[in-house]
């Protein structure tokens, strides 16, 4: 018979209706799935007790797809098929990754995102994804016996858009219904039940296998909003193990290694590491393909001393974290450790020292995000109780918002609204006549365009002719839950939409994230006058464009020469001024040509009334 | 009149309700929904009802409310693990039949 859960009080389901979900910590080294059974989170293992699922997916020429450790022991025989760290590759352009020479894959540009060339076709970086999702969904659905209802799935803070929405989609591929998204450090609080903590700041340090993130949040209201993300994306655990490799050979006296020496004695290195955790010494013996036999004691005072500049490595970034959120380590109220890497005891004395208090180690460090978002897809599958219901929220990392008219951003959403969230602004057009607007949507902290990210470009056309200004097109922007947007527009008038989803093409990484923020409050006083200067720019264009069309029109019969000259005397004052940078005095040369043509539009309004009425017995005009 | 918990389910009981960090023990119940007729109910107890008939077995209280308790006399609640999946069963000498998935019964 079937086996069951215990439920929340009065919660229990009807048969076959159990609301499993499930939390997918879905890693560049390795992926965890976790769900909660009878209250608790916990991770589920594979039939031989392993929870990891080594994040490596190898094709094969007849179609078949290996995920997991059966992947990664063919690593490198089959460096081609195998893809190793494919959520690097995620959203991201070819010019994105830098040099691709560095990787063993046959990339393609494609639109939106890189394609790696395998035996078994190109894959995309979000269908190799997805085949691990599946693997982990396959898990998941033999370990709860049945069919989820959904996922969390959790992607570093960092995460644009372009690689939140590659998840999702990844996701979908996999047959997952998304529940959500959320932000790494966030799962790790969650873990931890910083949400039911006391509001302040937490640091997040997240030291796995090949990457480094720290992140500072700060939970107001049950709310975390992630104040700065800082990190190293090539450190990690593995760099200490190449230490102590690097220290064997040293002690050894070793000749250059073959390949399968070198992998023995890495090996070695990584027991020997382990081994420190617990102990206070190591002993790594090998016996290498060239009869050498390595016999060495290493203690943890000799590991502190060759892996202290890596330790220091992880504390720069977090400095920088800490100075961009404008704290100092003592504001921190809790430090929450995440990744295998910060067992070491050196890095937990480290980290520890920095901030001035013991850092929380009580879960295991591999698996805290993906119990994080268990106990969110619990909560989000409807599995628990109203009393503690805890809608957890996230924020939007960077301002989303429209290009306006001098290249100017106009922003709709700021940046750390909680989402989901809906903003709707009014906007017109800018010519008389004008039956289409395109719209440029962009994200980013500055004001002007070209120092913003492009996220996407989208056309209203069919407004109804008419003057500049009188058409109403009110702009939607709606963010949801999982942090994507969609933006539609609508003329009021005449009901005419049109939308976009935000699906765009080219990533940002998190070093040019935590650098826009930065470049944002460096430029503030630049970017303000710029955005002045500009907007009297479109101001002094759209004027001169009228006075033009006035003149052009009705110049000839209502001006005298010495009129007209002084009007075009001011639009060429006006011209001067507008190459300039100096928006004062544009400002004023508007404010000159308004003045000398006032007599013109006031003859102009008489003329058209005139115009109006000429040919109309006055009985025929109901006044 | 009697329900039962074996040890292995009391040892998860007892760590379930531990860490959960409240509750007084296990609700048991039958509801008249499924696919056969009736399904059980197995929830955390916070709070005792007025009518609970109430069981100790191995260190765990479970609670039943009478109208389910004809159903369930003389059950037994075991933890058992099946493949990658494990959970709670129930043992119950009154069933006569259930669904094909075991998840709902008939006496």
């Amino acid at each position: 018979m079937a086996l069951l859960q215990i439920s929340e009080p009065g919660m229990s389901t009807a048969p076959h209706q159990h609301r499993l979900a499930v939390g997918i910590d879905l890693g560049t080294t390795n992926s965890l799935v976790a769900s909660v059974q009878s209250g608790i989170a916990r991770v589920l293992d594979d039939e031989r007790g392993r929870s990891l699922v080594p994040s490596v997916v190898r094709y094969h020429a007849d179609g078949r797809v290996e995920v997991g450790y059966e992947a990664q022991a063919r690593q490198s025989e089959d460096p081609h098929n195998t893809i190793v760290s494919v959520k690097r590759f995620m959203g991201r352009g070819l010019a994105d990754l830098g040099d691709p020479g560095r990787y063993p894959y046959k990339f393609v540009d494609a639109p939106g995102m890189v394609q790696l060339i395998t035996v078994a076709g190109s894959k995309s970086p979000v269908e190799a994804s997805a085949d691990i999702l599946k693997a982990l969904r396959d898990r998941a659905e033999r370990a709860l016996g049945g069919e989820l209802v959904g996922a969390v799935i959790t992607v570093p803070a960092y995460f644009d858009d372009a690689q939140r929405q590659a998840t999702k989609d990844a996701a979908r591929l996999a047959g997952l219904n998304v529940l959500r998204l959320l932000n790494e450090p966030t799962a790790a609080a969650i873990a931890y039940g910083l949400d039911n903590a006391a509001e302040g700041v937490y640091a997040v340090y997240d030291l796995g296998g090949g990457t480094f993130d720290i992140s500072i949040l700060k939970l107001t209201r049950g709310v975390f909003e992630v104040l700065s993300t800082n990190g190293d994306s090539a450190l990690g655990g593995d760099d200490f193990d190449q230490r102590v490799f690097c220290w064997i050979v040293e002690q050894s006296h070793l000749t250059p290694l073959n390949a399968k020496d070198t992998r023995l004695l890495l090996t070695r290195a990584r027991e020997a590491k382990e081994q420190l955790t617990e102990h206070d010494e190591a002993r790594i013996t090998a016996l290498l393909s060239t009869g050498e036999l390595v016999d060495l004691n290493l203690t943890t005072a000799i590991f502190h001393e060759i892996t202290a500049t890596l330790v220091n490595k992880t504390l720069a970034p977090t400095r920088k974290a800490l100075r961009d959120a404008g704290l100092a380590p003592e504001d921190v109220k809790g430090v929450v450790m995440v990744g295998g890497a910060t067992r070491m005891p050196c890095i937990r004395h480290a980290v520890g020292e920095f901030f001035g208090q013991t850092p929380l180690t009580n879960l295991d460090p591999d698996k805290v995000v993906a119990l994080g978002a268990a106990m969110q897809a619990d909560v989000l599958a409807g599995n628990r109780t109203q009393e503690d219901d805890w809608l957890l929220l996230d924020v939007i990392p960077l301002s989303l918002g429209l290009e306006t008219m001098g290249a100017l951003v106009e922003k709709v959403i700021p940046r750390n609204t909680t989402i989901p969230v809906a903003r709707a602004q009014e906007f017109t057009t800018f010519k008389d006549g004008q039956t289409a607007m395109s719209f440029h949507v962009v994200q980013g902290e500055r004001e002007l365009v070209s120092d913003c990210r492009s996220l996407a470009k989208f056309e209203l056309r069919g407004i109804p002719p008419m003057v500049a200004g009188a058409a109403r097109i009110r702009v939607t922007f709606q963010v949801d839950a999982d942090g994507l947007l969609s933006v539609s527009a609508r003329e009021q008038t005449s009901g005419v939409e049109a939308a976009i989803t935000v699906k765009p093409s080219y990533g940002l990484s998190d070093d040019e994230i935590a650098g826009m923020l930065q470049d944002a409050n460096a430029n503030a006083e630049t970017d303000m006058k710029l955005r002045a200067l500009n907007e009297q720019r479109v101001e002094g264009n759209s004027l001169i464009e009228a006075t033009r069309a006035a003149l052009a029109q009705d110049g000839d019969e209502l001006l005298s020469l010495e009129e007209r000259a002084a009007i075009e005397a001011g639009i060429a004052e006006l011209e001067a001024g507008m190459a300039g940078a100096d928006h004062l005095a544009i400002k004023r040369a508007v404010e000159a040509l308004n003045q000398s043509t006032s007599e013109f539009a006031a003859r102009r309004m008489d003329a058209g009334v005139k115009r109006a009425l000429r040919g109309h017995k006055l009985d025929e005009l109901s006044l | 009149m009697a329900i039962t918990v074996t040890d292995s389910a009391a040892r998860h009981v007892g760590n379930f309700l531990a860490k959960r960090g409240k509750g007084i023990g296990l609700r048991l119940g039958v509801r008249t929904t499924g696919c056969s007729g009736m399904a059980y109910k197995l929830e955390f107890v916070d709070e005792a009802q007025a009518d609970d008939v109430r069981f100790d077995s191995n260190g765990v209280t479970v609670f039943v409310d009478p109208k389910s308790l004809p159903y369930l006399d003389g059950m037994e609640l075991d933890f058992a693990r099946e493949g990658l999946n494990e959970g709670f069963k129930f043992n119950n000498p009154n069933v006569k039949n259930t669904c094909g998935c075991g998840e709902s019964f008939n006496v």
